[in-house]
């Protein structure tokens, strides 16, 4: 197969030019490194194309040829850019609720021009900052208590011998991430909250119950508890994959100098896992004021607000729970403002590291 | 022993007895932490009433074993309609979501063709900004889907990190392949359902498996758009009546399920819920996981 496409892609006009450019978006399409193979693939079918029609080809074809070459393929995007247009970019644009004062019976269209005195009373708001303090607190935690755990949990499942062993531990520690978090919080509080097991254990032993579930105090433990307890295993899996991709013949030369166990983890997986450890340290980086709404909004009643508000149930109760569209607006526009800022410099910084990041540096 | 150690390379000293028992004890109650929760819940719904009362609380022996919480739960319309639209909403959400990635996956994966870039950079700008809950609730009910099916389905209908992992897959295959099909005059539909469909088995599994595990548990999107309680998804029912702690007898939408014909302690009822909410996940996810690595990770690790 190759053969063929190669000699005859040397018989006629050869794809060259044009499909260079292509092929480095294609890599720039979060495909990273794999872009070399993907641009060679998908120069393919166009390097037939071009022959498929006969003669030389001049570099530009005109729009009416390319549309009647290519219209099935639009077709077939059309669905997934539609519903991106519709349910993305349109509310993207509808942000600009924020310099209104947005009632929902004028519309867009009718309600008042308020420039930025929205966001002069977020920001005069101390509901806001504390909810911005606790998800920044929140964030900060997860990234000391919660990020190093799928690493050792991988190293530890990579070193179980028996395959099937590996296999069975594997489903298990993946299974909580596909709960719901309605579900985790419910397990919870099966086990630690009031009338949960803990507490009927203790109570039948004559000791007094204790209540973690509501316990504001206890409210950074729990919610990181959660975390682990369901995405701990499944964060192994990027790890895992990595640490299947290292060079096994590093290790046998390194046990040939003499060095241990310990020694070789330190010099030789430690290093192989650091590029996924750092693209995934900058990722979270970026996505710091994202701890995620459900967990929070449904703990919120029982911890109280002073601890469990974060952004998005901030933005949630000031607006769907007050009426006020537009305060809650300007909320939602600060926090994307400073995530994409977030996500652009930590970029960099991968950029700088010598990694992809999210896309790539062009 | 000797079988256990057979595949080691020879310059791998065996490890020594007490750091193997440490390492399997710490694998242990690893998996004793994830598991214990889900156990006490089946058993609990699972135990006579008798059982469930004597314990006062949450099952943790067995003893016996009854289906009355189930038969309670399911004699009345709220939770049986709950079950209906969770899985009505997941099954047609994920099929319009798995018809959508593939098909822009595949249109976007032939690079060079017309508009590929600038629909491509049209995708990958969505990881950049989110819209924002505000102005996406208020599109939603502007559009007249508040208290509609559809609410829960189209506003996540394409996830576009899902998108470029298929696209990516679709670009590793062998083009060879599609370019001889080109050549004999196959259409792109034709080249997409018989030769890189079946070709891509693996990862279309795992896609569609986040996509309906992502319909089954949504909660956040229902919270939001979905008013009328008659039309709650079993997570909202989950939180309602669990969660809370509401009691299911006393409350009067779904007081008719159990109202006193109910032989079944409210707890067991309550965690006959959940082990509805849970088992559909627990069973799907464990067919799809063999594809993980192979469908996903390499993609998403080198992107």
């Amino acid at each position: 197969m190759t053969d063929r496409a190669d000699s005859s892609g040397g018989t006629t006009a050869p794809p060259a030019p044009r499909s260079a450019a292509p092929a480095a978006t294609g890599s720039g399409g979060g495909s990273g490194s794999d872009g070399g193979r993907g641009g060679r693939v998908g120069r393919g079918p166009r390097a037939v194309r071009r022959r498929g029609a006969g003669a030389p080809r001049p570099r530009r074809r005109s729009l009416r040829s390319r549309l009647r070459r290519d219209w099935q393929l639009l077709l077939m995007t059309l669905p997934a850019i539609a519903l991106l247009a519709v349910f993305h970019y349109t509310p993207t644009l509808g942000n600009i609720i924020a310099f209104q004062d947005y009632n929902p019976w004028d519309g867009v269209i009718g309600s008042p021009w308020v420039g930025f005195s929205q966001f002069e009373r977020l920001f005069t708001d101390a509901r806001f900052w504390s909810a911005a303090g606790n998800t920044l607190m929140i964030a900060g935690i997860q990234l000391v208590f919660f990020f190093p755990i799928p690493i050792a949990l991988a190293i530890l499942l990579d070193s179980v011998l028996s395959r099937r062993m590996r296999l069975v531990l594997q489903s298990i520690v993946y299974m909580p991430h596909f709960f719901s978090w309605v579900l985790v919080v419910t397990l919870f509080q099966q086990v630690l909250g009031g009338a949960g097991l803990f507490s009927q254990i203790l109570r039948q032993n004559g000791y007094a119950p204790l209540d973690v579930m509501t316990n504001p105090d206890a409210f950074l433990f729990v919610v990181t508890s959660q975390m682990i307890w369901k995405d701990a295993g499944w964060g192994t899996i990027i790890f895992l994959a990595a640490l299947a991709a290292i060079n096994q013949n590093l290790y046998e030369s390194a046990a040939v100098d003499g060095a241990g166990r310990w020694r070789r983890m330190w010099h030789i997986t430690l290093p192989g896992l650091r590029p996924v450890i750092i693209l995934l340290l900058i990722l979270k980086l970026g996505d710091i004021l994202n701890v995620g709404f459900e967990q929070f909004y449904l703990q919120r009643d029982a911890f109280g607000a002073n601890v469990s508000e974060v952004l998005d149930t901030f933005i949630y109760h000031q607006t769907l729970v007050t009426g006020n569209f537009s305060a809650g607006a300007v909320a939602g526009l600060v926090k994307g403002i400073v995530g994409l800022i977030l996500i652009v410099l930590a970029n960099k910084l991968a950029h700088k590291m010598g990694e992809n990041g999210i896309y790539r540096r062009s | 022993m000797s079988t256990l150690f057979a595949d080691r390379p020879v310059w791998a000293e065996r490890p020594s007895l007490p750091a193997r028992a440490a390492k399997n004890t710490t694998l242990a109650a690893i998996a004793v932490v994830i598991v214990f929760p889900l156990y006490i819940v089946v058993l609990t719904s699972l135990s006579p009433a008798s059982a469930v009362n004597s314990a006062g609380g949450l099952v943790l022996v067995p003893q016996g074993i009854s289906f009355q919480a189930y038969a309670d739960l399911f004699s009345g319309g709220v939770v049986t309609r709950a079950v209906l639209v969770s899985l009505g909403v997941t099954a047609v959400g994920t099929a319009v979501s798995l018809a959508a990635t593939i098909l822009a996956a595949y249109g976007l994966s032939q690079t060079g063709s017309l508009w590929h870039r600038p629909l491509l950079f049209a995708v990958l700008l969505t990881f950049l900004f989110a819209p924002g809950m505000i102005p996406l609730y208020l599109l939603v009910s502007n559009v007249g889907l508040i208290d509609s099916y559809w609410s829960l389905i189209l506003p996540t209908a394409v996830n576009a990190f899902n998108l470029v992992v298929m696209r990516a897959f679709f670009m590793n295959l062998p083009g060879e392949i599609s370019d001889s099909a080109r050549v004999d005059g196959a259409s792109e539909w034709t080249i997409l359902t018989r030769l890189v469909l079946p070709m891509s088995k693996g990862v279309t599994a795992v896609i569609g498996l986040f996509y309906a595990v992502g319909y089954w548990n949504a909660f956040f999107n229902a919270i939001l758009y979905i008013n009328d309680n008659s039309k709650w998804p079993l997570q909202l029912i989950l939180r309602q009546y669990v969660q809370q702690g509401q009691q299911l007898s006393s409350n009067s939408v779904i007081g008719d399920a159990v109202q006193g014909t109910s032989s079944a302690p409210n707890l067991a009822i309550q965690m006959a819920i959940v082990v509805v909410a849970l088992v559909p996940v627990t069973f799907i996810y464990p067919l799809v996981q063999k594809h993980f690595t192979k469908g996903v990770i390499i993609g998403a690790v080198k992107g």
